[in-house]
């Protein structure tokens, strides 16, 4: 195969807290277009999430996405955040408290200084809405959203920006068991029709059963050889 | 009566741009706190609170010392510019927006430091740049402490006595407010003066304390 990596990724960074130490050192390339981080909850699964969108400075290496350096250490590219076009689906979604959900989705539409209005929505963000069976909330604020719905708001306020990549935090921890399992399936489903290469993070092994083309696994920092660990001891 | 209406316009004056200065350095400063880590961070909040616990009359003396005619500040000031402070309204504004500082900038700062991290992280990766982030998250989170802050600095500085005497004086229509109004009247023993005076006076603390206290409940009366 000839077309860049997928997922070209090398950091290393050294967190110091409270006098305590850990060092991140993740190393991954891959073709997948969807990709499982897997380990247990400490194993640095976020921090490495946060690194590819550029909210964690690594000390050293590279994080290329299909191509794109978004940051390199030799070569001195560091992209700002909000240049890097990536979607990313926070462990408990991050949406707006004080912003309507039309206005959540709508966010990344407008770059100025001022929130979308609470009335004129923009067409990609109403097609959206009513691709995630959000048009009825449109007006509802977080708080009044069930723990699915937030979920869809989140994931539809990433993909309005049309990223070059999803990244998903544990996107069902924040929900029941029962709703769990519906849930997957259904994003499971969304996945399959998006062509957005994604990276999703779990504790849980049978998101790895349903969501991922390639399982890494994480632990205390590092990513284990293929075959390793299995998913069965965590 | 008619005598109060004077010195209650020249209080509102002072007041007013007290409050406006400190929206721009409280917010300023309290976002500064609450976001940005660097070394002497907690002697910084110390001395920025100083003018909270240190009586007026003392913080008054170290402004008449920095912006007297000779001193550092002053000084430079009438000589550059023509420019004096002492026994002016400005000077009035001056120690009013010092002495009520310390209020916007702690209810500031509590305010940003509750708006969650990560919300301003989310907005970021949608592509919106750092500043933009701060007022279309950051601020509307945190607005309604801030405003409670503004507010007790607005009564704050309505109520300002010792500090406005020492650099602004006492000169009727200049530079007497209220409070400074309120004891001229009583040495001169004009009674019916100094009880419209101060029921005007305290007329606007209960309604600025309302106003507050409906913004941010709990938040005003826990803090201070």
């Amino acid at each position: 195969m000839h077309s860049p990596l997928t997922w070209d990724i090398d950091i290393r960074r050294r967190f110091e807290h409270a006098g305590r130490r850990f060092d991140l050192q993740v190393r991954f390339a891959s073709h997948a277009r969807r990709l499982i981080l897997f380990g247990p909850s400490g194993a640095g699964k976020s921090q490495t999430l946060k690194v590819i969108a550029g909210l964690t400075t690594p000390d050293t290496g590279h994080v290329r996405l299909a191509g794109r350096t978004l940051w390199d250490h030799r070569a001195g590219i560091h992209m700002p955040t909000p240049e890097r076009r990536l979607g990313y689906v926070f462990q408990d979604y991050a949406l707006f408290p004080h912003l309507t959900v039309a206005q959540n989705v709508g966010f990344g539409v407008t770059r100025g200084a001022r929130n979308p209005g609470r009335h004129a929505t923009p067409p990609q963000v109403l097609r959206w809405l009513s691709a995630f069976d959000l048009a009825p909330l449109a007006h509802h604020y977080p708080e009044q959203l069930s723990g699915g719905q937030r979920q869809r708001t989140a994931l539809a306020r990433a993909l309005v920006t049309e990223p070059h990549a999803l990244l998903l935090d544990e996107p069902f921890a924040a929900l029941d068991t029962v709703l769990r399992a519906r849930l997957r399936h259904e994003l499971a489903e969304w996945l399959d029709r998006l062509a957005v290469p994604m990276i999703l993070i779990t504790h849980d092994p049978a998101d790895v059963d349903h969501l991922g083309d390639e399982v890494l696994t994480l632990s205390e920092g590092r990513v284990l050889p293929a075959g390793g660990a299995t998913v069965a001891t965590v | 009566m008619g005598t109060a209406w004077v010195p209650l316009a020249l209080t509102l004056k002072v007041a007013g741009w007290a409050t406006l200065l400190n929206l721009v350095l409280g917010v300023a400063v309290g976002f500064l706190l609450a976001r940005k880590q660097f070394p002497g961070r907690d002697v910084l909040d110390a001395l920025l609170t100083l003018p909270m616990v240190m009586p007026p009359t003392v913080l008054g003396y170290y402004l008449l010392v920095l912006i007297g005619r000779r001193g550092p500040l002053g000084g430079w000031l009438d000589a550059t510019f023509g420019i004096q402070l002492i026994f002016t309204w400005q000077g009035a504004v001056i120690a009013a927006t010092i002495v009520a500082f310390p209020l916007v900038f702690k209810a500031s700062r509590a305010a940003f430091e509750s708006v969650d991290p990560q919300l301003e992280q989310a907005a970021c990766v949608l592509g919106v740049p750092e500043w933009a982030v701060f007022l279309r998250v950051t601020l509307p989170l945190a607005w309604r402490g801030v405003m409670a802050g503004l507010l007790l600095a607005f009564a704050r500085a309505t109520g300002e006595f010792g500090a406005t005497l020492m650099v602004a004086g006492s000169i009727p229509g200049r530079t007497q407010t209220l409070s400074i109004a309120v004891y001229e009247a009583v040495q001169a023993g004009q009674d019916h003066v100094a009880n419209s005076l101060v029921l005007i006076t305290s007329v606007t603390c209960i309604a600025v304390l309302l106003i507050a206290g409906r913004l941010a409940p709990g938040r005003v009366a826990g803090q201070f």
